[in-house]
């Protein structure tokens, strides 16, 4: 699989190591009161559908820059690639 | 009917029109006491399991395909009881100890075939780490040896002891692991619970799970409505997206696995070898082909079919410890989807709905399970509890940090 970073332009999907679904970039509140069913689901529970999947693909021998990757899962066809730190800032991390 | 040596003589002096077709195709009915998803090798062995070693009656299998078709029929059919822990080690021997009267058992020739399994050491930590491993499976009854670098160059001769970076120094083997055809596995299986009254539906795709005041009652299928009083689900890397029907998420994820298949060749190969030091494994079918791979793609897929690094990885693999295998052609390779978990370790277990059951994240190494797996269901859809080599394939594990994780890897389902 080529993988086509938003700035490096078309890379060997190698060159990158796989986390998983982009949810992870959600890490709950760890002082919630319900922060223990928080991390059972955040750490363990996914939706790992059959179609479309946002994921996390680190460019371990790039840049090492985090990518959010839009791939089908049935068709290994990826139709978009981001930069997971301008998709968390839009979810409001970091402000 | 029976199949023997002498049904096998009086249909050859007959002209061969005494065979029967191995199990009905059998028409929906209205409804089930049980109905199971998916028929798989997990799938079929449980409902056979239901009949013939619970007492169960009124029982169908739903399959969306042909009995066969997933990764039942896919896998490099490694059998053996090499675990660590304790939620595994005696699940996985009661499975080999089942392997072991399974033909005689279902009356079919499912080729199970105890050449035995070596996991080969390449450094010192690592022949501590086994050792420990070999005397935790001779705790839980299985059988595990040491075998010194001298021992295993007079039994395998061919293997490249002086890798300059991953030298052989010795091999945990268990001598009754080994290798079983597997789509016999499915049709003995098949055949069996066949012949104590299951109904084996092909071509029935369940789309929906019908529910009544919280409890499941039937499953919507390409068929139509079939109703049942408990549901089994058995769909391996299909898991998620039947359970998504009843918007449940799991701790898996589904990922793709390859495998590949030499030119046949002459025997070479005593039994299966795994490399300790990447990811190979390797063993030769009864038609000569040597039967290979290793680590899966690591990336979400429900694709079954792979990319071609894994391929390059394997084959460096095999170069690594048995340079000979250069010289072989490779015939065939394909992929199946895999349940990886986030521990490595499966789940059996009842889901929050009442009347649907789940067996489920069995990751690369589901088929030395299948009859283990399919029992301890059936176990648990007949008496509504645990078998007790089953207990802790809970879902609620995870939640209470309960983790069966041989490997030590954490939540990242890609690593174990
Ligand atoms: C390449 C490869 C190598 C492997 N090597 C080994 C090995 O050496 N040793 C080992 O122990 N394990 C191995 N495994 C793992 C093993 O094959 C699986 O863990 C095991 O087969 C899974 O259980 P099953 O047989 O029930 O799955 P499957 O045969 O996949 O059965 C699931 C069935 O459910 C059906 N299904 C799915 N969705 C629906 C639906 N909506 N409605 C109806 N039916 C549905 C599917 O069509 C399928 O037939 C390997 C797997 C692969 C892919």
């Amino acid at each position: 699989m080529i993988i086509n970073h938003p700035l490096l332009g078309p890379r060997d999907s190698q060159e990158f190591t796989y986390l998983g679904d982009m949810s992870l970039i959600n890490r709950p509140d760890w002082e919630a009161d319900d922060a223990v069913d928080q991390f059972h689901e955040y750490l363990y529970l996914r939706d790992n559908p059959a179609g479309e999947h946002k994921e996390l693909w680190f460019h371990e021998q790039g840049d090492r820059s985090w990518l959010v990757v839009t791939r089908n899962t049935l068709t290994h066809d990826i139709t978009k690639v981001e930069i997971a730190k301008d998709i968390a800032r839009q979810m409001g991390r970091s402000k | 009917m029976r199949y023997s040596g002498f049904r096998v003589i009086k249909e050859a002096l007959t002209g061969h029109k005494g065979w029967k077709p191995t199990w009905r195709d059998a028409e929906p009915q209205p409804e089930y006491d049980i109905i199971i998803i998916g028929g798989g090798g997990h799938g079929l062995a449980t409902a056979y399991y239901l009949a013939k070693q619970f007492g169960q009656k009124r029982i169908a299998v739903v399959e969306k395909g042909w009995i066969g078709g997933g990764n039942v029929g896919r896998n490099t059919t490694i059998i053996r009881s090499n675990y660590m822990l304790d939620g595994n080690e005696p699940f996985y021997e009661f499975s080999l100890k089942l392997w072991e009267g399974l033909e005689q058992d279902f009356n079919y020739n499912a080729m199970v075939s105890q050449r035995g399994i070596l996991n080969l050491i390449h450094s010192d930590p690592q022949r501590d780490a086994f050792v420990r491993r070999g005397n935790a499976m001779i705790l839980n009854g299985a059988d595990a040896e040491y075998l010194s670098r001298e021992q295993l160059q007079e039994e395998l001769p061919f293997l490249n002891y002086d890798n300059a970076r991953f030298p052989i120094k010795g091999g945990l083997a268990q001598r009754r692991g080994g290798t079983v055809r597997h789509d016999a596995v499915a049709w003995g299986y098949a055949r069996g619970a066949d012949q104590h009254g299951v109904d084996i539906i092909q071509n029935c795709e369940v789309k929906g799970i019908r529910q009544k005041n919280g409890k499941a009652i039937g499953v919507e299928t390409s068929r139509g409505f079939i109703g049942a009083k408990k549901i089994g689900c058995a769909v391996a890397g299909n898991s998620s997206r039947i359970m998504g029907m009843v918007n449940r998420k799991l701790p898996i994820e589904s990922h793709v696995l390859q495998a590949f298949v030499s030119e046949g060749l002459k025997p070479v190969l005593p039994g299966v070898i795994t490399f300790g030091a990447g990811h190979f494994y390797v063993s030769q079918s009864d038609k000569g082909g040597l039967v290979f791979g290793g680590d899966i793609d690591g990336y979400n897929s429900y694709a079954q079919r792979g990319n071609l690094p894994v391929v390059e990885d394997v084959c460096e693999g095999g170069m690594a410890i048995m340079p000979m295998i250069g010289r072989a052609r490779v015939l065939r390779m394909w992929g199946g989807v895999m349940d990886m978990s986030m521990d490595g370790s499966p789940i059996i277990d009842k889901t929050d709905i009442e009347g649907l059951y789940f067996n489920g994240g069995w990751c690369y190494g589901g088929f030395k399970a299948t009859p283990a797996s399919g029992w301890c269901f059936a176990h648990l859809l007949a008496k509504d509890e645990p078998h007790e080599t089953a207990t802790a394939y809970r879902f609620d594990r995870f939640h209470k940090g309960l983790m069966i994780d041989e490997k030590g890897m954490g939540a990242q389902p890609n690593l174990h």
